[in-house]
C-alpha cells in the first residue's frame, strides 16, 4: 500500500515552496509569516513606549494613534505571533518528526490551514489602511466601546479585526485536527504516549484546548459583528453615545467579558504549554541529563489544561459580579499553581548536578524559567481578590502578564529556534550573535518590566495616553518611564540582530552534521538532516525508549538515541504494575 | 529497554484501559479520518454550547419580556391555530434522516453500496426538506411577523437576533450536510472496484466513509435537539 504522502510528492518550485503540502515548509511559512507579523507589533510596542517615556515628543502618536498601537500590539502578540509560531511553526515541524511520521495525516488541511491563517493576517494588516485605521478598542475589545464611535478604528477597523479572528479560528482549528489526530494515531512502532518529548505533549494539550476555547471567540466575534452590522444588541445596552440615544437595547456587555476570557485564559496556557514543553526538552538535552519526573511533567501538563478552563473569571474581579464566584475563581485560580510549581521544580531538579552546557538555546531556557518564576509569583498577587482589587488596571498587571506569557514564550520560541535551526537548515546559527542576543534580550526584558511592578504599585494606571496632572504620581514615575522606554527601544532594536543571524545562517553557518547537540529524540535520528520529503526514507523508525537516555551508566555515548536498541537506559516506569 | 512492540493486554479494568491507550502507534483503533472527525465535532460542540449559553444568558439580561414561542411559531391550518406545528414536522424530518443515515452506513458496511448510496440521498433530501421548512419559516417570522435581528414588535429585540443567528448557524451545517451527504453517494456509485483486505490508516474505505459523513449528520441532528428544546420549547 502507497503511503498517502507520496501522492504530493513535490515536483516543482511552486508545489515544493510555495503550494506545499509537506509540514515541514508549512513550518517554515507558518514561522516567517508570524515573525514578519510580529516585528510589525514590536515596532508598535516602541512607539507606544515612546509616547509614555517621552510624552508630547512625538507628536504623531496622538491618543487615538496611541490606542490603536496598544490594541494591534497585543493582538498581533498574543494571537497572530504566538499562537501561531507554537502550534503552526513548531507543531508543524516538530510533531511527524517526533512521533516518527511521515508528514502530518491530512497535507492538504494542513495547507490550507497555512494559507487561511495567511489570509487572516492580511486582513489584520489590511485595517491600518481603511479610513480610520486599525481598532483602538484594547486587546480585549470590550463593548461597548470597541463598536461606538468616538473609539478609534470604530468604522472599517474593528470589523476586519472580527473578520480576521475568525479566518484565523478556521486556520487553526484546521491546523489542530491535523496535530491531534497526527499525534494520537500516527505514531511509529513503539512510540507509546508515555514516551513523546515534553514537547509533543505541551503542544497535543495546547492544541486540543485551542480547539475548544477557540469557539467561544469566534461566537463572541460573530455575535460583535452582528451588533456592529445589522443592530442587533447582544453586547450592547440601552447606551447614549454623544449625547445620542442608540437603538441598541437589553444586551450584556459581561456575556462579552465571560465569553472572551473563556477563550482568553485558556489562551494563556495555548502560549504556555508548548513553551513548558520546548523548555523541558532543552533543559534535559543541555544538561545531559534526563528530565526529572517525567510522568509528573505529563499529568501537569494535561492537569493545567483542563484547569485553565475553570478559571476565566478571574479576569473579571472587578467586573462587579458575585462574590462567590469570585471565591470559587480565586480557589481554582491558585490550584493551577500546584501543577505549574511542580514544573519549575522539575526544571530545577534536572539541572541540579547536570552536565550543563550553557549553549544559547540553554540560555534562552533557563532564562525561561527565571522569567515565568517572576511572572508566575506575581500571578498570585492578581490571583487573590482582595490583593487583585487596587491592583487590576494598574502596570502591575501589565508587568505580570508581559512576564510570564510575553517575554516567557519568547524567550522559549528563541531558544527553540536556535536549537532547531540545525534540523530545519542543516547549519547553526552563530554562537556569538546568539548569545550577545540572549543577554541584550534576558537583562533588557528585566530592565523593562521589573520597574513596572513598582509603577503598579504606585498607582500607574494602564492604558492611559498621559499621565499630566495626576496629583498621586510622583514625578520620579516619570524618569522610570523613561528608562523603561529606553530598554524597550534597546530590545527591540537588538532583535535585528537575532533577524540577521536568521536570515545570514542559512546559507553562511557552519554546517551542523546530523545531530549537533547529541539529542536523543526521535528528530534527530532521520536518515538525511534537514530531512527530506517523507522524513524517514524507506522505512519508518522504530522506537525503544523515551527521549531522555542522557548520561546513561554503562554506555560509551553520552545518550541513547530512541532507536537505539540498547538494553541499558532509564526510562520512566509506571509507578505502579497492573493489578 | 523494555520490547516495545509487545501489547500489554495481560492487564485488566482501568489498568489495561490505560495501556491500551498508551499503546504505540494509534491511541484508538480506527481510521484517521473518522479520529478527525471525532476531534472537529467535539470543537464544534463548543461552538453551539457557546451559541445556546450566550442565548441564555442575554435572554436573561434583556428587560423586556420575551415572545412566547408556542404562539411565534404557531401555523394556521383551516380554522385551527397549531402551536410549534411546523416545527415538529421539520424535527420529524431531521430526526428521521438519522434513521435512514443509520441504514445506509449499515449496508455500506456490508459492502452493498447502491442501497447504502441511495440511502444517502433519501437522507440528504431529507436534509434539504428541513432547509426548505426552515426558509419557509424565517420568510414566515420576517415578512408576516416582522421579526428582524434587531428588533421585533412582540417583545425583546434578542429573541430576533439569537433566533436567526442559532437557527441559521445550524441550517448553515444542515445545508453543508447535504452537499457532502450527495458527494460522498455519489462517490459511491462510482467506485466499482473492490476495497480489498483493510488498507493503512490514511486511505479510508468506502465504508469508513460513509460512517464518517453519518458521525457529522447524527452531530448536526443532535444538535437540532437541543435548539429544539432550548429555543422553542422554553
Amino acid at each position: 500500500m502507497a503511503y498517502p504522502e507520496q501522492d504530493h510528492a513535490p515536483h516543482s518550485f511552486w508545489t515544493r515552496y510555495v503550494w506545499s503540502q509537506d509540514h515541514k515548509v508549512i513550518a517554515v511559512q507558518y514561522t516567517i509569516t508570524a515573525i514578519a507579523v510580529g516585528l510589525v507589533a514590536l515596532v508598535l510596542s516602541n512607539l507606544m513606549r515612546l509616547q509614555i517615556g517621552f510624552p508630547g515628543r512625538f507628536a504623531f502618536i496622538d491618543a487615538n494613534h496611541y490606542y490603536q498601537f496598544v490594541t494591534m500590539h497585543g493582538m498581533i502578540m498574543v494571537i497572530y505571533l504566538l499562537t501561531a509560531l507554537f502550534l503552526g511553526g513548531f507543531g508543524n515541524y516538530l510533531i511527524p518528526l517526533m512521533v516518527g511520521a511521515r508528514d502530518m495525516v491530512f497535507p492538504f488541511l494542513n495547507m490550507l490551514s497555512y494559507w487561511m491563517y495567511l489570509l487572516a493576517v492580511l486582513v489584520l494588516m489590511g485595517s491600518f489602511f481603511v479610513p480610520g485605521g486599525p481598532t483602538g478598542a484594547g486587546w480585549t475589545l470590550y463593548p461597548p466601546q470597541a463598536i461606538l464611535p468616538g473609539t478609534p478604528g470604530s468604522g472599517g477597523g474593528i470589523v476586519l479585526m472580527l473578520v480576521s479572528l475568525a479566518i484565523f479560528i478556521v486556520a487553526a482549528t484546521m491546523g489542530g485536527l491535523n496535530y491531534v489526530t497526527t499525534v494520537l494515531q500516527a505514531r511509529t512502532r513503539g512510540m507509546t504516549l508515555m514516551r513523546l518529548p515534553l514537547t509533543v505533549w505541551g503542544i497535543l494539550v495546547a492544541t486540543i484546548m485551542a480547539l475548544l476555547a477557540f469557539p467561544a471567540l469566534f461566537v463572541s466575534a460573530v455575535m460583535m459583528l452582528f451588533d456592529r452590522l445589522l443592530g442587533t444588541s447582544f453586547f450592547m445596552p440601552a447606551v447614549v453615545s454623544m449625547g445620542q440615544a442608540l437603538a441598541y437595547k437589553g444586551g450584556s456587555p459581561i456575556l462579552f467579558q465571560h465569553l472572551f476570557w473563556f477563550f482568553g485564559h485558556p489562551e494563556v496556557y495555548i502560549v504556555a504549554l508548548p513553551a513548558f514543553g520546548i523548555v523541558s526538552d532543552l533543559i534535559s538535552t543541555h544538561a545531559r541529563k534526563n528530565i526529572f519526573g517525567y510522568r509528573m511533567m505529563v499529568w501537569a501538563i494535561v492537569i493545567i489544561g483542563v484547569l485553565s478552563f475553570v478559571v476565566w473569571a478571574h479576569h473579571m474581579y472587578v467586573s462587579g459580579m458575585n462574590p462567590w464566584f469570585g471565591f470559587f475563581f480565586a480557589t481554582t485560580t491558585l490550584i493551577i499553581a500546584v501543577p505549574t510549581a511542580i514544573k519549575v521544580y522539575n526544571w530545577l531538579l534536572t539541572l541540579w548536578r547536570g552536565d550543563i552546557h550553557l549553549t544559547v538555546p540553554m540560555l534562552f531556557a533557563i532564562g525561561f524559567v527565571s522569567t515565568f518564576v517572576i511572572g508566575g509569583l506575581t500571578g498570585l498577587f492578581l490571583g487573590n481578590v482582595s490583593t487583585d482589587m487596587p491592583l487590576s488596571n494598574t502596570y502591575f498587571v501589565v508587568a505580570h502578564f508581559h512576564m510570564v506569557m510575553g517575554v516567557s514564550p519568547i524567550l522559549a520560541i528563541f531558544g527553540g529556534i536556535y536549537h532547531w535551526y540545525p534540523k530545519v537548515t542543516g547549519r547553526l546559527m552563530n554562537d556569538t550573535l546568539g548569545k550577545l542576543h540572549f543577554w541584550v534580550t534576558f537583562v533588557g526584558s528585566y530592565a523593562i518590566y521589573f520597574p513596572m511592578h513598582y509603577l503598579g504599585i504606585l498607582g500607574m494606571p494602564r492604558r492611559y495616553y498621559a499621565y499630566d496632572n495626576y496629583a498621586f504620581i510622583p514625578p520620579s514615575a516619570q524618569q522610570l518611564n523613561a528608562f523603561i522606554t529606553v530598554a524597550a527601544l534597546i530590545v527591540g532594536t537588538f532583535q535585528l540582530v537575532f533577524l540577521y543571524n536568521l536570515a545570514r545562517s542559512a546559507f553562511n553557518g557552519l554546517p551542523s552534521g546530523p545531530n549537533p547537540w547529541g539529542s536523543a529524540s526521535l528528530e534527530w535520528q532521520t536518515p538525511e538532516n534537514p530531512p527530506g520529503h517523507g522524513n524517514w526514507g524507506s522505512a519508518l523508525p522504530e522506537v525503544h525508549r523515551w527521549p531522555y537516555d542522557y548520561s546513561v551508566p554503562g554506555t560509551s555515548t553520552d545518550f541513547l538515541p530512541q532507536t537505539s536498541t540498547s538494553p541499558l537506559g532509564c526510562e520512566a516506569k509506571p509507578d505502579r504494575t497492573a493489578p | 529497554m523494555s520490547d516495545s512492540t509487545s501489547s500489554p493486554t495481560s492487564s485488566s479494568g482501568v489498568y489495561g484501559l490505560a495501556a491500551d491507550w498508551s499503546g504505540d502507534r494509534e491511541a484508538f483503533k480506527v481510521p484517521w479520518g473518522k479520529a478527525m472527525m471525532w476531534v472537529f465535532l467535539l470543537s464544534d460542540t463548543f461552538v453551539f454550547g457557546i451559541f445556546l449559553s450566550g442565548y441564555m444568558a442575554v435572554r436573561m439580561t434583556t428587560a423586556e419580556p420575551w415572545p412566547n414561542p408556542s404562539e411565534v411559531f404557531a401555523l394556521q391550518l383551516g380554522a385551527t391555530r397549531l402551536p410549534l406545528i411546523l416545527i415538529a414536522i421539520m424535527t420529524f424530518v431531521l430526526i428521521s434522516s438519522s434513521g435512514t443515515m443509520a441504514m445506509a452506513v449499515n449496508f455500506a458496511g456490508r459492502g452493498d453500496r447502491v442501497r447504502a448510496a441511495a440511502l444517502m440521498l433519501a437522507t440528504a433530501a431529507l436534509g434539504a426538506a428541513f432547509v426548505g421548512m426552515q426558509a419557509f419559516e424565517w420568510t414566515k417570522l420576517i415578512v408576516s411577523e416582522g421579526i428582524r435581528p434587531w428588533g421585533n414588535p412582540l417583545g425583546a429585540a434578542q429573541f430576533g437576533a439569537c433566533f436567526f443567528m442559532i437557527t441559521g448557524f445550524h441550517g448553515l451545517h444542515v445545508s453543508v450536510g447535504v452537499i457532502y451527504l450527495t458527494t460522498v453517494a455519489v462517490r459511491l456509485l462510482g467506485h466499482r472496484h473492490s476495497d480489498g483486505p483493510s488498507p493503512d490508516n490514511g486511505h479510508l474505505r468506502d465504508a469508513d466513509r460513509v460512517e464518517i459523513a453519518g458521525l457529522y449528520w447524527h452531530f448536526v441532528d443532535l444538535v437540532w435537539v437541543f435548539i429544539f428544546a432550548f429555543f422553542y420549547l422554553w
